[in-house]
C-alpha cells in the first residue's frame, strides 16, 4: 500500500497510485461505463448554451443548493449564549450532521444533543423523548439554559414543543424556572438562516416573557446573524465598541465556544452572551442586526417591543463600516475616535494601492442573502464588476434591494441576480459566460474544477481552508482581510503562467 | 375586543361544518368579524359561506406556485357572506402524504401573513378525530382557547367526543386550551338530549346547545347556503342564533375535560337503555341451524 504513517498521501495523490487506478479501471469495465470520449462529449454538452437553457427550465429538481437546513442555524444561534446546550428534538442523524458541519468549519468540537426519536416516537409522538431527554441533558451536561429546536421528523408528526417542554417540567425533568427557549425549525421551508432567526426570537421570547420594556438603558445590542466568521467578527465588534467607549452586548456570541484554547481543559461551554445581558437587551437603546435579511422575524419582534432596530446586510468595506460606526455613534452619543478614522484611511489607502488590479475584473457570487449583498456592495466599492449572483435561499426583499444596489453603480450594470437558483445553474452560467473569479463557500471548488473560474473562498462553510473564521470581515480591518483574500487570488492567477517571459517580481 | 379563537371538532359526517358555518354566520349577524380556517383536506368548511364547492386551498396553491413562501394572503383568503373571511388549508389526496403537516403549514402561513389582524373571531373547523399532531395544531398554546365538540346521540359520535376530550386534556394541563362544551346535532336517536347532557356532565362540561333536526338545513345546503342566509326567518335560523349567543357568552368559561373510559361510556349507554347488557354466553358463537 502506498499509504504509510510516515508519509501520508493526500486523497488527490493517493487515488493516482496504481492500486487505485487499477481498481477504478476494473470498476469501469464491470459497470460497462461509456467510453471516455463519450463521457467527454456529454460533459462538453453540459457546458453549452443549449444545456444552459434546458437547465434553467428545470422545475422539480434542485442540484447542489447553496443552503442548509433550519436547525443548523438554530444550533449556531443557541451556542452563542452562556452555558447553553443546543438541544434538537428529533432524529440523531440530523444532529450528527450539524455537529460535523461546525467541526469541519471551525475545527472545534460542537456540543449539541438530540433526543433520538426513532420509529416508535414517530408513531406515538416524541413527548417521552422530550421528558427523558431534557432530564438527561440537564443532569449530565449541567447547562444554564437548554435551547430546543426540531428536525423534520418531529415537524411532520406535529409535535408541539411548548406543550412538551411544559409537560416535561411538570414531570420533574427540570426545575420549573429553568430557561428552555424553543423554536420550531421545519426545513421544508426556509434555510439555516431562517432557523437562526427562529431560535433567536425564541430565546428573546423566553428571556423577555412577562417583562415590560422600560425606557432605553443606553446600551447597544448587536447581533451578527448566522455568521461563519463569528469568531473573528465578534471580537472585532467588541474591539470597535471598546474603542468607541460604548456599553454593548453581542447577542448570541459563539466566538469563544468555537475557538477554545488547547490548554488541556475541555470547555463544553465557553463565553457567550450572559443570560442577564440577554434579559437586559429588552431595555437596550437599539438592536443592530448585521444580517438583516436573515433575522427579519427577530427584528419585527424587537421593534414590536418598542425598541429601535438598525439593520445592516453584512457590512463589509468602507461605506458599510462607515454607516455602522455612524449609527453606533448616533445611538450611543459617543464620537468615533481618531484611531478608527485612521483605520478607515488605511483601508482606503490599501484599496487605492491595488485599484489597478481590481478594475474591470468580473466576479460571480453565491451564498446567503446578507453575505452576498455585503460582498457585492464591497466589490462595487472596489470598482470590480459583479456578474452572476446566485442565492438559493433568496427572499423578495433581498432581490429588490440588491437589484437597486446594482442599478445605482456603474460597475453593477453587467450583473444579474438569480434568486432561488442552485449551484448547478451557476455551473451553466460560468461555463457559458465565465466571470474572472467566483466568490463563495468551499462547495464552489467543484465549480472551479469544472469551469476553470478561480474560486475565492468567502462564506460558509469553509471546510477546506483553515482558520479563515478567526479573521474578521467586518470593520475596516475586516474589509482589509477581504481585500487581501481577493487580491491574493488575482495575483496567484497572474503568476500561475509558468512560461512567462517577464522576470518582474513586482505586482 | 381581543381576538377570540375557537375550534369545532367532531366525528366525520356529524354535521360539524354545517353547524359551525351556521353558527358563525349568526355571529357575523351580531356584528362580529370572522375568519374561518378549514382544517380538512376535503376543503368543505367554507362552502356555505362562499356559495362555492371548494375554494383554492393554501396547499393546492402552494403546490402550484412551488412553495408556501411564494403565496400572498390575497391568493388564499376569500370573502363570503357578511364579509366572513374564509381560508381552507387543503391537503393531499386520500392515501398519500401528510394532511396533518398541511394543517400546520397553513396555520403558520396565515399567522405570519397577518390573516388574523382585525378580526374578532378565528374559527378552526377540524376533521373528525385528532389522529395526529397536525390536527392538534389549532389547540396548541396561543391558538384556539375553546373547543366545541359537535356530536349526536349515536354511540360512535359520543366515542369520538370522548376521544377529542382526551386530546384536549393532553394540551390543557400544560397550556391554555379548554373544552368550551358539546353541541348536539339532533339525529333523532332515543333519549338523545338526556344522553348528550349526561355525557357533557361526565366530561366536566355542559351541553351548550341542542340543535334540533330540520329539513330547512338540507334545503339551504343544496343551495350552498347557510340557513341564516337562505331562510333567516326560519325557526332553525333562530336556533343557530341562540347557539351563537351562547358561544359568544361562553368566553373564558371553558374547562379542562375529564374524559371517561370505554367501560364508563358503555355504562352510560346502558343506563339510558340504548345498549343491552352483553350476554357473554352468546359471544363468538355461530348460528345453529336446526
Amino acid at each position: 500500500m502506498p499509504q504509510t504513517a510516515e508519509k501520508i498521501l493526500d486523497h488527490n495523490a493517493l487515488f493516482k497510485e496504481p492500486e487505485y487506478q487499477e481498481l477504478m479501471a476494473r470498476k469501469k469495465a464491470f459497470e460497462e461505463a461509456p467510453l471516455t470520449a463519450e463521457v467527454k462529449k456529454i460533459e462538453d454538452w453540459t457546458k453549452s448554451w443549449e444545456y444552459r437553457e434546458l437547465n434553467f427550465k428545470r422545475e422539480a429538481l434542485t442540484i447542489n443548493p447553496a443552503k442548509a437546513c433550519q436547525p443548523l442555524g438554530a444550533v449556531l444561534c443557541a451556542s452563542g449564549f452562556e452555558g447553553t446546550l443546543p438541544y434538537v428534538h428529533g432524529s440523531q442523524g440530523c444532529v450528527a450532521y450539524f455537529r460535523s458541519h461546525f467541526n469541519r468549519h471551525f475545527k472545534e468540537p460542537s456540543s449539541c444533543v438530540s433526543d433520538s426519536m426513532t420509529e416508535d416516537a414517530a408513531v406515538f409522538g416524541g413527548l417521552n423523548n422530550m421528558v427523558d431527554g431534557l432530564a438527561n441533558a440537564y443532569a449530565l451536561y449541567k447547562p444554564k439554559m437548554i435551547a430546543v429546536s426540531t428536525t423534520c421528523m418531529a415537524e411532520v408528526i406535529g409535535d408541539d414543543l411548548d406543550a412538551f417542554i411544559k409537560t416535561a417540567k411538570q414531570k420533574g425533568s427540570l426545575p420549573e424556572d429553568f430557561p428552555v427557549p424553543f423554536a420550531h425549525t421545519p426545513s421544508f421551508v426556509g434555510s439555516h438562516v431562517t432557523g437562526y432567526d427562529n431560535m433567536l426570537r425564541g430565546v428573546l421570547q423566553q428571556s423577555w416573557s412577562g417583562a415590560e420594556r422600560s425606557t432605553g438603558n443606553g446600551k447597544v445590542v448587536i447581533n451578527g446573524g448566522f455568521d461563519g466568521y463569528c469568531v473573528g467578527n465578534n471580537r472585532e465588534l467588541k474591539r470597535l465598541l471598546k474603542a468607541m467607549d460604548i456599553d454593548g452586548t453581542i447577542l448570541s456570541d459563539p466566538s469563544d465556544v468555537y475557538d477554545t484554547p488547547a490548554d488541556g481543559e475541555f470547555r463544553m461551554y465557553d463565553g457567550g452572551t450572559t443570560l442577564a445581558d440577554t434579559r437586559a437587551a429588552l431595555d437596550a437603546q437599539a438592536t443592530f442586526l448585521l444580517q438583516g435579511f436573515s433575522t427579519a422575524k427577530t427584528g419585527e419582534y424587537i421593534a414590536a417591543k418598542g425598541q429601535e432596530v438598525v439593520t445592516f446586510h453584512n457590512p463589509v468595506g468602507v461605506a458599510a463600516t462607515d454607516a455602522l460606526l455612524m449609527s453606533l455613534s448616533r445611538i450611543s452619543g459617543k464620537a468615533i475616535p481618531e484611531e478608527l478614522e485612521k483605520e478607515r484611511g488605511r483601508l482606503v489607502d490599501a484599496i487605492a494601492d491595488s485599484q489597478a488590479y481590481l478594475h474591470g475584473k468580473s466576479f460571480s457570487l453565491f451564498g446567503d442573502p446578507d453575505m452576498v449583498f455585503g460582498l457585492t456592495a464591497f466589490l462595487l466599492e472596489l470598482g470590480a464588476e459583479p456578474k452572476h449572483i446566485v442565492v438559493t435561499n433568496s427572499t423578495k426583499e433581498f432581490v429588490e434591494k440588491i437589484t437597486a444596489l446594482l442599478a445605482a453603480s456603474p460597475f453593477g450594470q453587467g450583473a444579474k441576480v438569480y434568486g432561488g437558483k442552485d449551484l448547478w445553474h451557476l455551473r451553466s452560467l460560468l461555463a457559458t459566460e465565465p466571470s474572472d473569479f467566483l466568490i463563495g463557500s468551499s462547495y464552489g471548488k467543484f465549480l472551479e474544477r469544472d469551469t476553470g473560474v478561480p474560486l475565492i473562498r468567502i462564506g460558509f462553510p469553509l471546510f477546506d481552508r483553515h482558520h479563515h473564521h478567526r479573521f474578521p470581515i467586518w470593520g475596516y480591518q475586516g474589509g482589509l482581510n477581504v481585500l487581501v483574500r481577493i487580491l491574493d487570488k488575482i495575483f496567484d492567477v497572474l503568476d500561475a503562467d509558468p512560461k512567462g517571459t517577464s522576470f518582474d517580481v513586482v505586482r | 375586543m381581543s381576538l377570540r379563537q375557537i375550534a369545532f371538532y367532531g366525528k366525520g359526517g356529524i354535521g360539524k361544518s354545517t353547524t359551525s358555518q351556521n353558527t358563525l354566520a349568526a355571529l357575523a349577524e351580531m356584528g362580529q368579524k370572522i375568519l374561518i380556517v378549514g382544517c380538512d383536506p376535503k376543503a368543505d368548511s367554507t362552502r356555505l359561506i362562499l356559495h362555492a364547492k371548494a375554494q383554492d386551498t393554501v396547499l393546492s396553491l402552494a403546490a402550484d406556485a412551488g412553495s408556501v413562501e411564494d403565496l400572498e394572503l390575497e391568493d388564499v383568503l376569500k370573502v363570503g357572506y357578511r364579509d366572513i373571511r374564509c381560508v381552507e388549508s387543503g391537503g393531499p389526496e386520500p392515501g398519500v402524504g401528510c394532511a396533518g403537516r398541511g394543517v400546520i403549514t397553513a396555520i403558520n402561513f396565515l399567522e405570519e401573513n397577518g390573516a388574523y389582524d382585525g378580526v374578532d373571531y378565528v374559527s378552526y373547523d377540524v376533521l373528525g378525530d385528532v389522529v395526529c399532531g397536525g390536527f392538534a395544531m389549532p389547540i396548541r398554546e396561543n391558538k384556539a382557547q375553546e373547543i366545541y365538540i359537535v356530536m349526536s346521540g349515536e354511540m360512535m359520535a359520543m366515542y369520538a367526543a370522548n376521544n377529542i376530550s382526551k386530546g384536549i386534556l393532553k394540551y390543557a394541563n400544560a397550556g391554555g386550551v379548554r373544552l368550551g362544551g358539546l353541541i348536539c346535532n339532533e339525529r333523532k336517536t332515543d333519549k338523545e338530549y338526556e344522553l348528550a347532557d349526561a355525557l357533557a356532565k361526565k366530561l366536566g362540561t355542559k351541553l351548550i346547545h341542542f340543535v334540533p333536526r330540520d329539513n330547512v338545513v338540507q334545503h339551504a345546503e343544496l343551495r350552498r347556503m347557510t340557513v341564516l342566509e337562505y331562510d333567516p326567518e326560519s325557526k332553525q335560523a333562530a336556533e343557530y342564533r341562540t347557539l351563537a349567543q351562547k358561544v359568544h357568552a361562553n368566553a373564558g368559561n371553558g374547562v379542562i375535560p375529564t374524559p371517561i373510559s370505554m367501560d364508563e361510556l358503555e355504562d352510560l349507554l346502558l343506563e339510558f337503555g340504548i345498549m343491552q347488557k352483553e350476554d357473554e354466553s352468546i359471544v363468538g358463537k355461530a348460528k345453529v341451524t336446526a
